[in-house]
């Protein structure tokens, strides 16, 4: 028997190619809205990956670094090493700003980090890791900067000498990694008004200057144009060690907040991304129905273009299935097209996104079950008009 | 068993009624007729007669009201249908032939033919054989492979009636099947009939207005007020 679905669809195939054109678009936009999706979790989960930590000590009362701010002693780290399983424990501060790279603002997020320590770039992709204690910089490639390049970091250049690849923040903003020591004085730095005028109120107070104590004014001073602060230590636990009890055991001797990968992961990836994985979820909805909807439509208008010969079909003995499994199967064909269309357009146009956006195969399996079950239902309509033409329809009007 | 006495096609009071109560229409009042195999007959009445409805009921694509239908000797309808599957009915033993071809446009002229064929069961190859036997007797041989809409409407009339014969059924019901064509392709459409009633034995009913074509059957009908009387 031969297929009357592929005989229609070979009859008026630029109807059909043109309308899985236009079809092929909106599941290109479903496809790439999952991708943008994929995208913000990968993101977030790449941030956590890319930090090499079991546990993240943090500011306590807080769901920092990455969701809230969060600002601890710097010599913390030191006691967290004398605790049991602690392998590395490293300092890290973590802000975004904005830097200039060729006329152009660039959102960044600069990460402050000790060379060999948990909080260190990740593999490079060119160039070296940062050897110097003070201006030399790792920038992510998404930020555009190429190796030699400079940086400047409010009041300091810093030279691009390594660039790491999918170093991003859980927005999806590229990193600079530079030396902990400058990133504490970037992160805290006044401006030069702010410092005099802070040093004034200083020096008007009389418990820091007291005429009998000779240094004790610059020393205050002093302390306060430093800081000693950074945003959270990084620990790595030793093998065989659960990141769990360590993590427990710093928080209940230290007084502070530790997390482990994946307390860290239910905050970045449940608890920052939430709100906008609903509003993805429901946009994903919307166009799954405004799809069937249209694939809907344009099967019953087909259908109903051909009532003429459904009713001849009938008449000179067509079974009603064959007649239901030809409107099926052009319904699933067009979203056949479709998906090809839409596959093939979200995948040329996805590194066009500023964001991340990840297509995943499973994505695009789920995305064709989808396609293949909208389809299906998309074509009941045409199916009941079809069944329901009389074939005495065919015979003197 | 039907011998050679046996009509292809006979009907005995039948009747069909649309609606019920006050408002029901006797559409036929008792139809009695009797068509030999290889026969043609002209079936002629004016508009609202019981022509369609006749063609309805002998295309089992309405259920007469009462009545008998027999078709090579065998009752078909006898009050109630006698064959349980009325879609394989007229797949396999009346053939149709309609004012317009009806062709199915995304067909090749020879998979029209062959469609019927093929939805009876047999092979692609086989059906498609058939068919170009069919095309090649009607002289349409030579547009096998074209689609309908690029042949002249006397060869998507004659296309449509080796469609009608495909199946090798007893009976056709040509509903006005020389109404969109002139004379000369008119009477050529009637003398193909008459041709491939004989070559193939098959009883054919030709509903018509058409004057230039009723003078060609030996038998007429004629049906008024849902009557049938015989010229």
């Amino acid at each position: 028997m031969i297929s009357l679905a592929a005989r229609d669809i070979a009859h008026s195939w630029s109807k059909y190619v043109f309308t899985g054109i236009g079809l092929g678009l909106l599941i290109g936009v479903t496809l790439s809205m999952a991708g943008i999706f994929r995208g913000m979790v990968d993101d977030a989960q790449v941030l956590l990956r890319n930090s090499q930590a079991d546990v993240w000590v943090v500011q306590k009362d807080t769901q920092g670094p990455y969701a809230e701010s969060s600002s601890l002693p710097d010599d913390v780290y030191r006691s967290i090493l004398g605790m049991p399983g602690v392998q590395q424990a490293a300092n890290v501060t973590y802000f975004t700003m904005q830097v200039q790279h060729q006329g152009k603002d660039i959102r960044v997020m600069v990460v402050g980090f000790k060379p060999g320590q948990p909080g260190a770039p990740p593999s490079l992709v060119a160039g070296r890791h940062v050897t110097r204690s003070h201006y030399e910089a790792v920038a992510d490639v998404k930020a555009g900067f190429k190796l030699g390049e400079k940086i400047r970091i409010r009041r300091n250049e810093y030279t691009i000498v390594g660039l790491s690849q999918r170093t991003v923040s859980s927005g999806g903003d590229p990193m600079v990694f530079i030396p902990l020591a400058d990133a504490q004085a970037a992160q805290f730095q006044k401006d030069n008004d702010a410092i005099v005028s802070g040093r004034e109120r200083t020096a008007a107070n009389p418990a820091f200057n007291r005429p009998n104590v000779p240094g004790l004014l610059e020393a205050v001073q002093m302390s306060q144009t430093t800081s000693h602060n950074v945003n959270a230590v990084l620990v790595q636990v030793r093998p065989g060690w659960d990141a769990a009890q360590v993590a427990a055991d710093i928080q209940r001797w230290k007084h502070l907040q530790a997390y482990t990968y994946a307390d860290m992961e239910e905050i970045s990836v449940k608890k920052l991304i939430a709100t906008s994985a609903k509003q993805i979820g429901l946009f994903l909805v919307i166009l799954t129905i405004v799809s069937t909807a249209i694939v809907s439509f344009i099967i019953y208008t087909m259908t109903l273009g051909k009532i003429r010969e459904i009713a001849v079909l009938k008449l000179i003995g067509t079974r009603n299935s064959t007649i239901a499994w030809m409107i099926l199967q052009e319904s699933i064909g067009l979203g056949l097209v479709g998906f090809i269309i839409g596959k093939t357009v979200s995948t040329l146009w996805a590194p066009a996104f500023p964001k991340y956006v990840l297509l995943l195969p499973l994505d695009a399996v789920l995305g064709l079950l989808v396609i293949v079950v909208v389809c299906t239902l998309a074509s009941v309509m045409a199916i009941r008009a079809a069944l329901k033409v009389d074939p005495a329809e065919a015979i003197g009007g | 068993m039907a011998d050679n006495t046996t009509p292809a096609i006979e009907l005995r009071g039948l009747r069909k009624r649309y609606g019920s109560g006050d408002t029901a229409v006797d559409a036929l009042k008792g139809v009695d007729m009797r068509i030999a195999p290889g026969e043609v007959v002209g079936l002629v009445g004016p508009s609202g007669s019981g022509k369609s409805t006749l063609l309805k009921c002998l295309g089992a694509v309405i259920d007469p009201t009462a009545g008998q239908m027999l078709l090579g000797g065998e009752a078909i309808f006898d009050e109630v249908w006698k064959v349980k599957d009325l879609r394989t009915l007229r797949r396999d033993r009346i053939g149709f032939v309609f004012q317009a071809p009806y062709l199915i446009p995304f067909l090749d002229v020879t998979d029209n033919v062959a469609l019927l064929p093929m939805l009876a069961g047999k092979s692609n190859k086989d059906a498609r054989r058939r068919a170009l036997e069919l095309l090649e007797a009607l002289d349409v041989a030579h547009r096998a492979k074209a689609s309908p809409s690029l042949l002249s409407g006397g060869e998507q009339q004659r296309v449509s009636i080796a469609r009608a014969l495909a199946n090798n059924p007893p009976i056709i019901l040509a509903d006005e099947p020389t109404a969109p064509l002139d004379s000369e392709r008119a009477l050529g459409v009637v003398k193909i009939l008459n041709d491939m009633a004989q070559q193939h034995q098959t009883a054919i009913i030709v509903v018509t207005h058409d004057e230039k074509i009723i003078p060609t059957f030996k038998r007429i009908y004629h049906i008024r007020d849902g009557k049938t009387y015989e010229e």
